[in-house]
C-alpha cells in the first residue's frame, strides 16, 4: 500500500469532516442568530459523536477496509447534502433544530469511525509511536486547511450548500480512490466503486443544480463578501461585496445593491421634487444610507436637507464608512445637511415646522410597529407637516409582489385627505418597485429634473404612472391604527412569494 | 396559618399559575414597591358612633358628596347649565373613584377603568363629553361616530397566553375544534340576534346605559338565571367558550358567569355593538385610562371646587334642602353645610349610613347592593419583557390564571420604536361568589405576599420579567364593583334606590345602572344634576 497516499486520504477526510462541522455550526448561525451558542453546540455534538463513533469502532471485528470505504461514503452522502437538507428543512418544517442535531450526530458518529478503522488498516504497515504521530499530524492539518479554507475560499465563492455538496463529492472520490488503495485488503472492490460512481456522479448533479438549491433557500442572503458588520441597539447592519456589486442588509433584508440603487433612488426623490412648489427645504424621514439625499442634493435650490433616521448606527456608517460615503457623493458631509439620530414618529409629532418636500423610506411594513408607520394616524400627521405646494412621496411596497398591500397604501392616504399619483419602477435587486406621489392638490411637474441622471429622464418619468394589467388597483380597506389591516396583507401576500 | 407560596398562589390565582409560575420561580430579589390603598379606616369611622357636628353651617346650592365619576359627572352637568355655586366634597385625596390614575416618569398609568367602550350612536351625555374632550369628529354617512384615531386601542389590541404561548385575540382559537369553533360561531349569532333585537317602542333589547334598554319581559326573564345556567341550557359548553364568557363577566363585573345573571352576561356581548354587523370601533383609551375622563370632567369645574380629604358622614333632609356633617379627615375638625340640593354620589353601603332617616331604619333594598372587591397592580419596567409567540398587544390575558392579566399603559404612545420601559397594570378580581370572604382574603395579604402573586402570575407568562420590574404598587379596592346578581337588574331593588329622598336629596353612583361601569356613573351624575335643577327651579333641556 502507499502510505503517502493513504496519509493523504487521511488529510482529506480530515478536512471534510471539519469542513461539515463548520457548515453545521454557520448554517445555525445564519438561521436561528446567536452564533457563539450555534457554534459552541454543534462543535460540542460533533465532537461527542466522533467519540461515539471512536467507540462503535471496536465492534467492528471483520471487514474493516470494506467498512472504511462503505463509511467514506455514508459520510460522502449525508456531509454532502447537509446543507440542501437543512436549509429545505428550515423553509419547508418545523423541525429544523431536530434535523440539525440529527445531522451533526450522524456525521460526527460516521467521522469518528473513519480514524480509529483507518488506524487498524495501517496497523501492520507501521510502528505504533509513527503511526500515531503520522496519522494526527495529517488529521490535524486537514483541520487546519478545512479553517482558513471554509470563511475564506469556500463560503464567499461557492456558498454553503455548493461547499456542502463539493465536500461529500470529495469525500465520495476519496471512497472510489480507496477502492484502488486498498484492493489487496478488499473483498469486492468492484461493487464499492460502482456504488462510489454512482454516489460522485449524483454529487456532481447536485454541484451543477447548487446554483437553484441555493434560490430556493435563504443561503443567497450573504453569498456575498460580508465587509463590514455591526450590530446597533435597532437592528444588524451587514455591508457585503460581490460581483454584484456593494450591498446594504438590514436585520437579513437587503436595502440595495450598488448595482442598481440608482434606479430606487431616481425613482424615490425626482418625480416629487420636480412636482413641489418649492424644493428649499426637505425632509428625510428613514433613508440613513444618504442615497436619497445624494438626489435631493443635486437640486441647487434645495437649502436645507434634514435626515430623520432613528439608528445612529446607520447614519454614522453612510457619513465614515468610505465606500458607503462614495456611494452616497458624500451627502452626509454637506454642510446643507442635518442628521437627526430620532424616532421619526415622534420627531413629526414634536416638530411643528413644515417643509416643502417629505421623502418617507421606511422599511416595508412587515410588523405592527413598522405597520404603525402607514396607518392614516401616521398620514394626517404627515399632510400636517406638508407645506401649502409641499410634495411627499412614500415608498410603498411592491405593487407586483404585494399588490394589494401597495393599494392598501394608497387607499389610506387618499382616506387621510391627500391627493395621490401612485408609480413604480423596476429595480432588478428587488423586483417591481412601487411608490406614491402625495400632496393637496394635484401637482404637475413644475421643474426639470436636473443633470447627471443615470435612470430617469422627462419621458421615461410619464411612463412610471401607467400600470400594467397585473399591477393594476385592487380594492383594499384603508389601514388604521386600530385595524392595521395593511400588516395582515402583507404577510399573506409575501408569503406567496417566499 | 401560614401558606406556602404555592398555596397562596393556588389560593388565590389557581392551581395552573402555580404550578407553573412557582416551578419557574428560581429564587430572586423581591421587586422594591409598597401597598397604595386608600385610607380604609378613614371610611369606617362612619361605622362608628357620632361623630362631632360644627356649630355654624356654610349654604350652599348644590352640595355633590363623592368625587368619583357620578359626583363629577353630576358637577360637569351642573357647570354646563351655568350653576355656579356647586361644591364637591371627596373623601379621598384625590378625586376620580375606581377611574383614578396615577403617573410616574415612565407613564401615566390607570389604577382602575382604563377603556371606554366607544359608543356607537351619536347621542347622550358620554357622547356629549367625548365631543368636548375633541375625541370625535363628527359622524360619518351611516351617522357612527367618527373617533380620533390615535385614541382607539392600537392593533395588536388583545392576546392570550396559553402553555407557552401567545395567541392573538381573547378566545383561545389554537387547537380548537371544529366543533367548538361552530359553537363559538353560534353563540356570536346568538349574540348578534340579541344585539339586534328592539321592542315594540324601538329600544335596544340591550342598551348602554342599561337605562335605555327594553324592559320587556322577553328580555328582563333571562335577569332571573345566572349566565352559567343559561349557558348550560342553551348547550354551550365547551370550555373554550365558557372561558370566554367567565372573562367578560370578570373583566365587566368582577366575578363569573356563576354569580351574574344572564341578562348581564348577554349585555356584554350585546349592547356594545348594533347587531346590524362587524361594526365595531372598539375601545377608547389613554395611558392613565379612564382617568383621562375624570381630568377633563374636572377641567369644567372652577379650581377650589371639589373639596379632598373630607368625610360627609350624615346628611339629612332639612326644610328647604339637606344638612350636611363632615369631617376633615387630616385634622378632624368638624364641617357642615346647608344644601338647597344634594347630590349624594356614593354607593348604597355607604349612603346607608350617611342618610340620617336611613340610619334610623335601614332600607329594605340595601342588602340586594353585593360589592366585589378587586386587587390592581402597577410594575414600572426598564424594558418590555420578551414573548413567545403573538407580539404585545395593549390587554394580554392569560388562559390559566384567575387574574385578567396585563395592559400596557404605553400601547397608544405614537413611536416607531417600541422598546424601552413601560407600565404594566395587572388586574385581578376576586370573583368568588361570597363577597365578604373575598374581601377578607384581599386584606389579609400584604405587600411581600402580593409581590409574590402578582410576580408568580407573570413569570408563567414572562420569565425575564423579574430583573426587567423596577417597582410594584398594589391597590386593594374593598368594594370596586357592584355585582349584577340574578334578579338585580330587573328587580325592585335597584329601582327602589333610584329614588330622590324629598325634592332635595338625589342620588347618583354606578350601581344604580347595576354594573360599575363609566357610562352609568355618568348616566345617573347627570340625572340627578339634572334633578337638582329642577329643584333649584331651573328649566334646562334635559341631556339624557
Amino acid at each position: 500500500m502507499n502510505k503517502t497516499l493513504l496519509f493523504f486520504t487521511v488529510l482529506v477526510i480530515a478536512t471534510c469532516g471539519l469542513i461539515y462541522e463548520l457548515i453545521a455550526g454557520a448554517l445555525a448561525s445564519y438561521l436561528l442568530g446567536d452564533s457563539i451558542t450555534q457554534f459552541s453546540t454543534v462543535i460540542g455534538s460533533y465532537l461527542f459523536a466522533m467519540g461515539i463513533g471512536s467507540w462503535l469502532s471496536r465492534f467492528i471485528e471483520r471487514g474493516v477496509p470494506q467498512r472504511f470505504v462503505e463509511i467514506e461514503l455514508g459520510v460522502a452522502l449525508v456531509g454532502g447534502l447537509c446543507a440542501p437538507m437543512l436549509f429545505l428543512t428550515f423553509a419547508l418544517t418545523d423541525i429544523f433544530r431536530v434535523a440539525l442535531y440529527g445531522s451533526v450526530l450522524v456525521i460526527g458518529t460516521l467521522v469518528g469511525l473513519e480514524i480509529p478503522l483507518l488506524l487498524r488498516i495501517l496497523k501492520d504497515e507501521l510502528k505504533f509511536k509513527d503511526l500515531v504521530s503520522q496519522v494526527l499530524t495529517f488529521d490535524y492539518l486537514g483541520a487546519l486547511a478545512a479553517s482558513i479554507s471554509f470563511p475564506l475560499l469556500f463560503v464567499p465563492k461557492l456558498g454553503l450548500v455548493r461547499t456542502s455538496l463539493l465536500f461529500g463529492l470529495l469525500n465520495a472520490l476519496v471512497g472510489l480512490w480507496s477502492t484502488w488503495l486498498l484492493a489487496p485488503v478488499l473483498a469486492h472492490p468492484l461493487r464499492l466503486r460502482v456504488k462510489a460512481v454512482a454516489l460522485s456522479l449524483f454529487l456532481v448533479v447536485g454541484l451543477v443544480l447548487g446554483d437553484r438549491l441555493t434560490n430556493f433557500s435563504e443561503e443567497h442572503l450573504y453569498a456575498d463578501d460580508v465587509v463590514h458588520a455591526t450590530s446597533s441597539p435597532y437592528q444588524r447592519i451587514v455591508l457585503t461585496r460581490g460581483k454584484r456589486g456593494f450591498s446594504l442588509y438590514l436585520n437579513g433584508n437587503l436595502q440595495f445593491s450598488s448595482l442598481d440603487e440608482y434606479r430606487y433612488h431616481e425613482a424615490l426623490v425626482h418625480p416629487a421634487l420636480v412636482r413641489a412648489g418649492k424644493v428649499e427645504r426637505v425632509l428625510v424621514l428613514g433613508g440613513g444610507d444618504g442615497l436619497a439625499a445624494r438626489e435631493i442634493l443635486k437640486y441647487p435650490e434645495v437649502k436645507n436637507v434634514t435626515l430623520v433616521d432613528l439608528d445612529p448606527a446607520m447614519t454614522g456608517l453612510a457619513t465614515r464608512y468610505d465606500e458607503l460615503a462614495e456611494l452616497n457623493a458624500h451627502a452626509m458631509a454637506d454642510p446643507r445637511m442635518h442628521v437627526i439620530n430620532t424616532d421619526a414618529m415622534e420627531y413629526l409629532r414634536e416638530k411643528p415646522e413644515t417643509w416643502d418636500v417629505i421623502v418617507v423610506d421606511f422599511p416595508d411594513p412587515n410588523n405592527f410597529s413598522l405597520g404603525k408607520l402607514y396607518t392614516t394616524g401616521f398620514y394626517k400627521l404627515l399632510k400636517r407637516r406638508l407645506g401649502p405646494e409641499g410634495v411627499a412621496v412614500i415608498q410603498s411596497t411592491s405593487p407586483m409582489f404585494a399588490r394589494r398591500s401597495f393599494w392598501c397604501i394608497d387607499t389610506t392616504l387618499k382616506a387621510a385627505g391627500f391627493w395621490t399619483q401612485p408609480y413604480h419602477a423596476l429595480v432588478p435587486s428587488f423586483g417591481e418597485w412601487g411608490y406614491v406621489l402625495v400632496a393637496h392638490e394635484p401637482a404637475p411637474p413644475r421643474r426639470p429634473m436636473p443633470e447627471g441622471l443615470r435612470f430617469l429622464t422627462e419621458d421615461t418619468h410619464e411612463g412610471l404612472f401607467q400600470f400594467p394589467m397585473d399591477m393594476s388597483p385592487l380594492p383594499a380597506e384603508v389601514n388604521r391604527l386600530n385595524n392595521q389591516v395593511l400588516v395582515h396583507y402583507y404577510e399573506e401576500e409575501w408569503r406567496r412569494w417566499n | 396559618m401560614e401558606l406556602t407560596r404555592r398555596e397562596l398562589v393556588a389560593a388565590f390565582l389557581g392551581s395552573a399559575v402555580a404550578a407553573s409560575g412557582c416551578r419557574r420561580m428560581r429564587p430572586r430579589e423581591p421587586v422594591p414597591g409598597a401597598i397604595v390603598d386608600r385610607a380604609v379606616d378613614v371610611g369606617h369611622k362612619l361605622r362608628g358612633g357620632a361623630l362631632p357636628r360644627a356649630a355654624e353651617a356654610q349654604t350652599v346650592d348644590v352640595l355633590v358628596v363623592g368625587g368619583g365619576v357620578a359626583g363629577l359627572s353630576a358637577a360637569w352637568r351642573l357647570a354646563a347649565a351655568g350653576v355656579k355655586d356647586v361644591r364637591v366634597l371627596e373623601l379621598d385625596s384625590e378625586p376620580g373613584g375606581t377611574s383614578r390614575s396615577g403617573r410616574n416618569e415612565v407613564s401615566a398609568y390607570p389604577w382602575g377603568a382604563h377603556y371606554l367602550p366607544a359608543p356607537l350612536v351619536d347621542s347622550g351625555p358620554v357622547m356629549r363629553l367625548l365631543r368636548e374632550m375633541g375625541a370625535v369628529s363628527g359622524v360619518d354617512a351611516q351617522g357612527y361616530p367618527d373617533y380620533a384615531e390615535e385614541l382607539l386601542i392600537h392593533e395588536p389590541e388583545e392576546r392570550i397566553f396559553y402553555k407557552g404561548d401567545w395567541y392573538e385575540g381573547l378566545y383561545l382559537r389554537a387547537g380548537a375544534s371544529p366543533a367548538e369553533l361552530a359553537e363559538l360561531e353560534r353563540f356570536e349569532a346568538r349574540m348578534n340576534a340579541f344585539a339586534a333585537a328592539r321592542d315594540a317602542k324601538g329600544r335596544k333589547a340591550f342598551a348602554v346605559p342599561t337605562a335605555l334598554s327594553s324592559d320587556d319581559a322577553e328580555w328582563t326573564a333571562l335577569d332571573k338565571v345566572t349566565m352559567a345556567r343559561w349557558m348550560e341550557a342553551e348547550g354551550f359548553r365547551s370550555p373554550r367558550l365558557r372561558w370566554l364568557v367567565d372573562y367578560a363577566c370578570r373583566d365587566d363585573y368582577g366575578t363569573t358567569a356563576e354569580g351574574v345573571s344572564a341578562w348581564a352576561g348577554i349585555w356584554y356581548f350585546a349592547a356594545r355593538q348594533d347587531g346590524k354587523g362587524e361594526r365595531s370601533e372598539g375601545f377608547l383609551s389613554w395611558p392613565e385610562g379612564n382617568g383621562h375622563l375624570v381630568k377633563h370632567l374636572l377641567s369644567s369645574l372652577a379650581p377650589g371646587q371639589v373639596e379632598r380629604n373630607v368625610l360627609v358622614h350624615s346628611v339629612e333632609p332639612v326644610e328647604g334642602g339637606c344638612r350636611v356633617d363632615a369631617l376633615e379627615a387630616a385634622t378632624g375638625r368638624p364641617r357642615a353645610y346647608r344644601a338647597r340640593q344634594v347630590v349624594l354620589a356614593c354607593p348604597r353601603f355607604v349612603a346607608a349610613h350617611v342618610v340620617a332617616p336611613w340610619r334610623e331604619k335601614r332600607p329594605e333594598w340595601l342588602g340586594a347592593f353585593q360589592y366585589g372587591p378587586w386587587v390592581v397592580a402597577n410594575l414600572t419596567l426598564s424594558d418590555k419583557p420578551a414573548s413567545h409567540g403573538f407580539p404585545l398587544a395593549w390587554d394580554n390575558v392569560f388562559y390559566e390564571s384567575r387574574s385578567l392579566g396585563y395592559v400596557v399603559a404605553t400601547h397608544q404612545g405614537l413611536r416607531m420604536d417600541e422598546r424601552g420601559p413601560t407600565v404594566f397594570t395587572w388586574y385581578l378580581p376576586m370573583a368568588g361568589l361570597d363577597v365578604k370572604a373575598e374581601r377578607e382574603k384581599v386584606l389579609s395579604a400584604g405587600y411581600s405576599e402580593w409581590e409574590g402573586l402578582v410576580m408568580a402570575d407573570m413569570l408563567a407568562a414572562h420569565q425575564d420579567i423579574a430583573p426587567l420590574t423596577r417597582r410594584l404598587e398594589v391597590m386593594r379596592w374593598g368594594h370596586a364593583m357592584v355585582r349584577p346578581t340574578p334578579g338585580f337588574l330587573w328587580g325592585p331593588a335597584r329601582f327602589a334606590a333610584q329614588e330622590s329622598l324629598g325634592d332635595s336629596l338625589h342620588f347618583a353612583h354606578s350601581d344604580l345602572g347595576g354594573m360599575a361601569l363609566f357610562e352609568e356613573a355618568n348616566w345617573f351624575g347627570v340625572k340627578a344634576a339634572e334633578k337638582a335643577l329642577k329643584g333649584l327651579g331651573r328649566a334646562d333641556p334635559s341631556w339624557l
